[in-house]
């Protein structure tokens, strides 16, 4: 054993998007080449190389006065990402001499006039945030382009939300969903003690996936620590470290993060383990008595956040943390401290998923708390009666769960009417609206303004089955009427023509069922 | 594993201090390390083996497989054997039969190591895993048309007492074949399995004519505890051998998973252990991961592993501890159920709680056939709704079901008695596809949402339906 009278330390620079890093942010992609396919016990490698030579541009001149987090130049790191090149926190003072063209990361590019040099990479404790200058206050959505999530239980960007759920639930589908298609900068991707073929998965599937926003693949926005579950327990403990310091350091340049940490009940557990070594005092179901603690200082270090450096350049972090509670029962531990602390709470249901209803995201358990914040946006951007179209549907949902009761004790055929049509659209809103399939080609991303137009196309059909019951027309000649399948077929509009045709298909839903009650 | 081939670098000591249970203290070691494999000669000539599971200066624990019953403080001597557990590997394993520690018992040659491994493994490098995609033929139309086994995946199946999950993983491995007609090595690992469910497997493997590719590990109910620990680990590094040096493809079946656990759990408790849930140790789903994990595909060898575990439920729930934790680190879960199984339906798959998380990566175009994954969600999406509404009857009679909801109903006994109940039956993929369309037929047409049209159009017949047979008829 020796030591090297340091935390874990993370080199931070160009050359991490696209890598895939584990738990203490060795990197894979070496362990492998030096050492086989498996990864034998005790090696370490660099985890930015130092033979490859990155352009740099400088911004600023000599005799500038440079303060901490001023951006002193730039790398294209990416073919979309600019990298920017900070002064690392607690320096400053005057420019004595720029360099321009290709370095090594760890060759000085800056150096001050006292004599301190700035290369192009700086190393950063996992376990301490880094500063910034203050936290703001959300006010953008972090959009996903899954229905449910934005039109129901939308997170901010900054925002933090959980997704608990038992084993076959869809936690990872959505991750990786999310991960593909959320409308961010940079994703950092954390595999806590999961599955390594999952891993694989992302591996292979994102390299080939364009990011709709730049044309560029995906893996070119995202960096992924792997710490599969056969790893070893202490790395895993500190991946989510590592994943969190990494989203930092982009948000610092000014960049929005996404990051899943998928799951933090492996970390938990991890926790747990090494807590269990160490013989404290166990908590609640053995975890250690400080579980909370750490949980709500990883969760505080997302959010969005004014940065370091002279232009107050405006960053953000947001995190979806999935959560493995043991039989799915919502009452343990990690669950319940991560409520505590997380603004939106996306449930997953074992029962939907049995009936493969995808993404299993319960309606009546799921909630968000970023819905104020953020509802000015969504008001100015999509449309004035957005929360208004929003909110019927929920309850429109919420009715059906009063309905369903009753229909356990007396049968669909007892209930009148109207109750059958509450039934007969929500039916709707599930199975086309809230099901939507993360492998479709169109459908895994759904514009916001999409979204809108559809949940107008069910509420026109759902104000067109009233008029036609005042009308005394039985509804099951509404029901019957063959728009229905029209609307069925919705999903598959792709974003950019859903303007012209779920405006057509509304105006149509309204006359066919209109021209019904006339007959 | 080797019989005195080291011994010349190995120590002896006669200082055991304490017995306590499984465990004996030896003091004043030197040089011992950790999980080093141990031989313990009592004072009667007997040999048992044993395992050093704690060091603290010059005190080692060791853990003795096997009873302690008659072990003595002043005569025993403890063999340091100055390396860890390791496996004899070579080709030649195949057709032979081994104890928990992958000693042979079947009284044939000792075996010629090609190469000796450490059991423990080491974990693959994600990086280097490739994604297991190939779609495995299992004759069974509940797995191969519903939740697809693809090679290097691990798919455990949840049994509870009674279940036929054994008759299950006989069959499986009787029929399983990769598109292309590719045969499996197999490695059979049991633990604490009873001499007749030992013989069941035999006698099976022996029927279909496939002992000579089978690598069988016994350790039976009677065996040492401790052993069951190091069975798995034995039997997994032969499969990893013969996958990646001789670029076979292999087939796991591990079974019983709940006597591992609960062997887990008794050492756990000896070594005086904070216990977690239901008195399973904290780090078991590390342990259970360190096993299941080792399943899988490699860039650039066409050898993969792919799993089979077997678990029984205790008490039929899911949520027990030893199920739970299985079912985060495999991909999906095949569950049996008592009530199909009291109906006489063979295999008795619950196919609503069953779920191959790569499935996809197994079916669809140039897999399997372009409209798999539509059949397998409607026909999911409508035995969900029969089966719901089986409750429902059960409270307001069948009268006041809508017309709809009948049809539904009948679908869902249909979908039992057709399509899960096969016997022995080996179903090729294009008969389970065939006949997925044939009960969707039962079904009115603008009810299928699931699939896209195209394929709807050409295989959608209502008279197709009219094979189909229910018990009422």
């Amino acid at each position: 054993m020796e030591r090297t009278e340091e935390p874990l330390l993370l080199e931070l620079g160009p050359g991490l998007l696209s890598s895939i890093f584990d738990g203490i942010q060795r990197r894979l992609t070496d362990i492998a080449e030096d050492y086989g396919d498996f990864i034998v016990r005790g090696v370490a490698t660099v985890a930015l190389p130092r033979d490859r030579l990155w352009p740099f541009e400088p911004m600023v001149d000599e005799g500038m006065e440079v303060a901490e987090g001023d951006i002193v130049g730039e790398v294209q790191e990416t073919t979309h990402i600019t990298h920017r090149v900070m002064v690392p926190p607690g320096i400053s003072g005057r420019v004595a001499q720029v360099k321009e063209g290709e370095f090594a990361i760890d060759e000085p590019v800056v150096i001050l006039e006292d004599g301190t040099e700035i290369s192009m990479y700086q190393t950063w404790p996992a376990r301490v945030p880094r500063p910034v200058k203050r936290k703001e206050n959300p006010t953008m959505p972090f959009i996903t382009g899954t229905r449910i999530l934005d039109t129901f239980f939308p997170i901010a960007q900054g925002g933090y939300s959980i997704i608990p759920g038992g084993f076959g639930t869809g936690k990872t589908v959505t991750e990786q969903t999310l991960a593909k298609w959320a409308d961010a900068d940079i994703v950092v991707y954390i595999g806590c003690g999961e599955r390594g073929n999952e891993m694989t998965e992302v591996l292979t599937e994102f390299p080939g996936l364009v990011d709709p926003r730049t044309g560029a693949p995906l893996m070119q926005r995202t960096i992924l620590v792997a710490n599969t579950s056969n790893m070893p327990v202490a790395a895993r403990e500190a991946s989510i470290y590592t994943g969190i310091t990494l989203a930092e350091y982009y948000r610092d340049m000014g960049y929005n993060v996404a990051l899943m940490a998928d799951s933090t009940s492996r970390w938990g557990e991890a926790l747990r383990e090494v807590s269990g070594r160490l013989e404290e005092m166990p908590g609640e179901e053995g975890y250690p008595a400080y579980l909370a603690t750490r949980l709500a200082d990883f969760y505080e270090r997302c959010g969005r956040a004014i940065c370091l450096g002279s232009d107050d350049r405006v960053g953000s972090i947001t995190a979806i943390g999935a959560v493995s509670p043991p039989g799915g029962d919502f009452s343990e531990p990690m669950t319940q401290n991560s409520l505590r602390i997380t603004g939106a709470f996306w449930a997953l249901d074992t029962s939907l998923a049995h009936r493969r209803h995808f993404p299993a995201i319960s309606w009546i358990k799921s909630y968000s708390l970023y819905l104020d914040q953020i509802g000015d946006w969504y008001t100015k951007n999509i449309a004035e009666d957005w929360r208004a179209v929003r909110d019927n549907t929920m309850s429109l949902l919420q009715k059906e769960v009063e309905l369903q009761e009753i229909v356990q004790l007396v049968g669909p055929d007892a209930l009148p009417d109207f109750a059958k049509a509450v039934l007969e659209t929500t039916r709707m809103l599930r199975e086309d609206y809230l099901q939507q399939f993360a492998f479709s080609d169109v459908d895994a991303f759904c514009s916001l303004h999409k979204q809108y137009l559809m949940l107008k196309v069910i509420l026109a059909y759902y104000d067109g089955l009233q008029e036609v019951l005042v009308h005394g027309v039985p509804l099951r000649q509404a029901t019957e009427h063959p728009i229905k399948n029209e609307i069925a077929r919705m999903k598959e509009i792709p974003s950019e023509d859903a303007e012209e045709k779920l405006t057509a298909l509304i105006e149509k839903v309204r006359q066919e069922l209109r021209g019904l009650s006339e007959w | 594993m080797h019989d005195e081939k080291v011994s010349l670098a190995t120590t002896e000591y006669r200082t055991v201090g304490e017995v306590a249970g499984p465990l004996i203290f030896v003091s004043k070691v030197k040089g011992v390390s950790y999980n080093e494999m141990v031989e313990v000669s009592y004072a009667d000539g007997l040999t048992r083996y044993g395992q050093v599971i704690e060091l603290a200066g010059e005190l080692a624990v060791v853990q003795i497989f096997g009873p302690t019953a008659g072990l003595d403080v002043d005569q025993t001597k403890v063999r340091f054997r100055g390396e860890v557990a390791r496996m004899d590997c070579s080709i030649n394993l195949l057709g032979r039969v081994f104890n928990g520690m992958g000693q042979p018992i079947d009284g044939g040659p000792e075996v010629f190591p090609e190469e000796i491994t450490e059991i423990t493994g080491s974990p693959i490098n994600p990086w280097s895993r490739d994604e297991p995609r190939d779609f495995i033929q299992t004759g069974v139309s509940a797995i191969d048309g519903l939740n697809t086994l693809v090679r290097g995946q691990k798919l455990p199946i949840f049994s509870g007492s009674g279940l036929p999950a054994n008759e299950l993983a006989a069959q499986i491995v009787k029929n399983a074949k990769i598109l292309g007609g590719e045969e499996f090595a197999i490695v059979f690992a049991a633990m604490g399995i009873t001499r007749r469910e030992a013989s069941f497997f035999q006698e099976s493997f022996a029927r279909s004519g496939a002992l000579e590719r089978v690598v069988f590990f016994l350790n039976l109910a009677d065996d040492p505890t401790v052993e069951r620990l190091l069975t798995p680990r034995c039997a997994l590094t032969v499969a990893e051998f013969l996958a990646f040096k001789h670029d076979m493809q292999v087939l796991v079946i591990l079974t019983d998973m709940t006597n591992y656990c609960e062997a887990l759990r008794e050492i756990s408790t000896a070594r005086e252990e904070v216990p977690g849930r239901r008195g399973y140790p904290g780090y078991m789903y590390t342990d259970l991961a360190t096993l299941y994990e080792r399943a899988g595909r490699i860039k650039g060898k066409p050898g993969s592993v792919t799993q089979v575990p077997i678990l029984t439920m205790p008490d039929d729930d899911i949520t027990h501890p030893i199920p739970d934790l299985t079912g985060y680190i495999t991909e999906g879960q095949i569950v049996l159920s008592r009530t199909l199984h009291r109906k006489g339906i063979f295999p008795p798959i619950d196919v609503l709680p069953c779920l191959s998380r790569l499935m996809n990566l197994g079916i669809g175009e140039g897999r399997t056939r372009v409209d798999h994954r539509g059949i397998a969600d409607q026909l999911y999406a409508y035995y969900a709704e029969g089966v719901d509404l089986r409750r429902l009857v059960a409270i307001v009679g069948e009268e006041a079901l809508t017309d709809i909801d009948r049809l539904a109903l009948k679908f869902a006994d249909a979908f039992e008695q057709n399509y899960l109940d096969q016997k022995d039956e080996n179903r090729e993929l294009e008969q389970t596809l065939e006949l997925g369309w044939k009960l969707i037929s039962l079904m009115p047409r603008e009810s299928i949402k699931r699939i896209k049209d195209e394929y709807t159009e050409k295989h959608y017949n209502p008279e197709k339906a009219e094979d189909i047979t229910t018990s009422e008829e």
